[in-house]
């Protein structure tokens, strides 16, 4: 069953990867270590893949650093459940073909131990059987995430 | 129905006759702003490169600011793999160590021009609204993609329109304004969204709508951005852009805004952000308890000429309080060396000041400057992250560069007001 990571609001990127490593620490094997390092020590240690994180208002605020984002897709974070994030950090994930899902009403109804489910294709996120939806991606944008990241679409492209 | 500033350039750089909020168009940027990040996002593409090379010689503008000097074999590395690009791709716009801060650079070399678009791996690149450019942030993999095909996607976002009205008062300054702005509308307030500054504006100077454009990402804008007017054309004029050079784009009176604010200027205290948000707004006059271990005079928000004027117009003749430090970056070498003519940089050495090199290293902590467990430091930079300065242990409050320089007189936290 996948563990549920529950933060609160404003979590910015230094929180998620302290600047201090921004300019030595760029490959995935590199940011393992510190992520979250200065918000929840257990994280780097303890996340596993298909695991979710739950969070508040303001997600990924600050700096345009984007070792948070493939940080998360390296553990194979399955998805992000926030009532809303910060521009350049939602692009990000993006660009790692990462899946965020904005919808404060399930952020709200999360309790400690509720069982999740999803279905990210359809919009839905269910939590101890009640159900959400949250608003799909533009097709366009939905492209990008879906070729595993903006590289691997760009590449396709100029082939 | 009019169009807003965001609607209108979108619209012009997509090929479109209109554009409405929420629409997804694609745009070529005229810059691509990277900097020492440039080594890591040239790193991802290193093949690609080989094989397709660059779109253009002239989009990548990259200045070596954040580590500068090198501070380590690793950043040292860093600082030789983009210098190594640079020649194999014959980059034209390439800024080495001691240049000064990105934002600073573009600024003084015309690269962000009135009514054009610029991106950049660097969460300030909205500085440049200052000019009436549309300039956001990007991450490091869409800068890498950029390099390639000198084209991205743009989400054309919703307007906030803030009318800024009445004369500020001495001692407060266009910190004051935006520190006070973030405190109101909240670090999430202007999320998505493109802000636009009306009202009594011919009172601030370009650099004083650098400092509020610089911190639009902090209330979470797009870009923040300001009308190309009389004070803007002269500054344009000054670095050698005539009106000819560019195509100034401003909103329509009957615009469609998602929001509109006022804010009376005249209102407006000395503002510091307190630990660990910049929308946790205090009043300087309410925290003269508050003891200081370090003060800090520059970064991209707050390293400009008039900063350090109004810096040195405070500390002239007096000397720093034993039990604080204070730091000073000049924003660029062409700042550091107006203020040397000047007599700026002698009074702040004299008063007790460090002057360090231009550049950004103290404000993210990777580069001097860094604070230690249960250290407080006053600051002009942008944020007050927890950790931001290299310790998680540490508090940073950010102010105006009045209100840090009377603080490094007290060695507390000091209303300007008091000391001038």
């Amino acid at each position: 069953m996948s563990k549920v990571w529950k933060y609160g609001d404003s979590v910015n990127t230094d929180m998620l990867f302290p600047g201090k490593y921004t300019y030595t620490c760029g490959t995935a094997e590199e940011i393992l270590p510190h992520m979250l390092e200065d918000l929840d020590p257990d994280f780097a240690k303890g996340a596993k893949a298909g695991d979710i994180i739950f969070a508040g208002r303001n997600f990924g605020c600050g700096s345009s650093r984007e070792q948070p984002t493939v940080g998360f897709k390296a553990i194979g974070i399955k998805a992000i459940v926030a009532e809303g994030y910060a521009r350049i950090f939602y692009r990000a994930a993006i660009n790692q073909g990462l899946v965020l899902i904005e919808c404060p009403e399930a952020v709200q109804a999360y309790k400690e131990g509720a069982e999740v489910e999803m279905d990210i294709d359809a919009g839905e996120i269910i939590i101890d059987g009640q159900k959400f939806n949250f608003p799909l991606l533009p097709k366009e944008i939905l492209a990008i995430r879906d070729a595993g990241g903006l590289l691997a679409y760009t590449r396709n492209k100029l082939g | 129905m009019g169009k807003t500033f965001a609607e209108k350039v979108l619209a012009k750089r997509s090929g479109n006759d209109s554009v409405v909020p929420g629409q997804i168009v694609m745009i070529k940027p005229d810059h691509l702003l990277m900097h020492d990040n440039a080594a890591a996002i040239t790193a991802k593409i290193k093949d690609d490169l080989d094989k397709h090379g660059v779109v253009s010689k002239q989009l990548p503008v990259i200045v070596i600011d954040h580590v500068a000097p090198a501070a380590s074999e690793k950043t040292a590395t860093n600082h030789q793999d983009i210098r190594k690009f640079v020649k194999k791709f014959d980059i034209e716009n390439f800024f080495d160590v001691g240049h000064g801060i990105c934002h600073q650079i573009v600024f003084e070399k015309g690269l962000a021009l009135p009514g054009g678009i610029v991106l950049g791996s660097d969460s300030h690149t909205c500085s440049y609204g200052a000019v009436g450019c549309f300039s956001t942030g990007i991450d490091r993999t869409e800068a890498a993609s950029l390099i390639l095909t000198g084209e991205t996607w743009l989400k054309v976002p919703k307007t906030i329109k803030m009318t800024l009205k009445g004369q500020l008062q001495k001692g407060v300054s266009a910190k004051d304004i935006i520190l006070h702005i973030i405190g109101d509308i909240a670090a999430d307030g202007a999320t998505y969204c493109s802000v636009e500054f009306w009202g009594d504006i011919g009172q601030l100077s370009i650099e004083d709508r650098f400092v509020i454009s610089n911190m639009g990402i902090e209330m979470g804008a797009k870009n923040a951005t300001f009308p190309v007017d009389k004070v803007a054309v002269e500054y344009l004029n000054s670095i050698g852009l005539a009106p000819s050079d560019y195509d100034a784009v401003w909103a329509d009176d009957d615009a469609e805004y998602y929001m509109e604010k006022e804010y009376d200027l005249s209102a407006i205290e000395p503002v510091v952000a307190c630990p660990h948000q910049v929308d946790n707004k205090c009043l300087a006059k309410d925290l003269s308890d508050t003891k200081v271990d370090q003060c800090l005079i520059g970064t991209c928000t707050n390293g400009r000429l008039s900063d350090l004027v109004a810096a040195a117009n405070i500390l002239k003749g007096k000397k720093v309080h034993p039990d604080t430090r204070l730091l000073v970056l000049p924003a660029s070498r062409k700042i550091y060396e107006e203020a040397l003519d000047m007599g700026i940089i002698k009074t702040l050495s004299e008063a007790g000041g460090v002057i360090l090199p231009p550049g950004c290293g103290p404000c993210l902590g990777a580069h001097q400057g860094v604070l230690a467990p249960g250290e407080k430091c006053i600051s002009t930079a942008n944020r007050n992250f927890k950790g931001r300065m290299g310790c998680k242990e540490a508090e940073i409050y950010l102010a105006s560069p009045e209100t840090v320089a009377a603080s490094a007189i007290n060695g507390r936290i000091t209303d300007p007001r008091t000391v001038v």
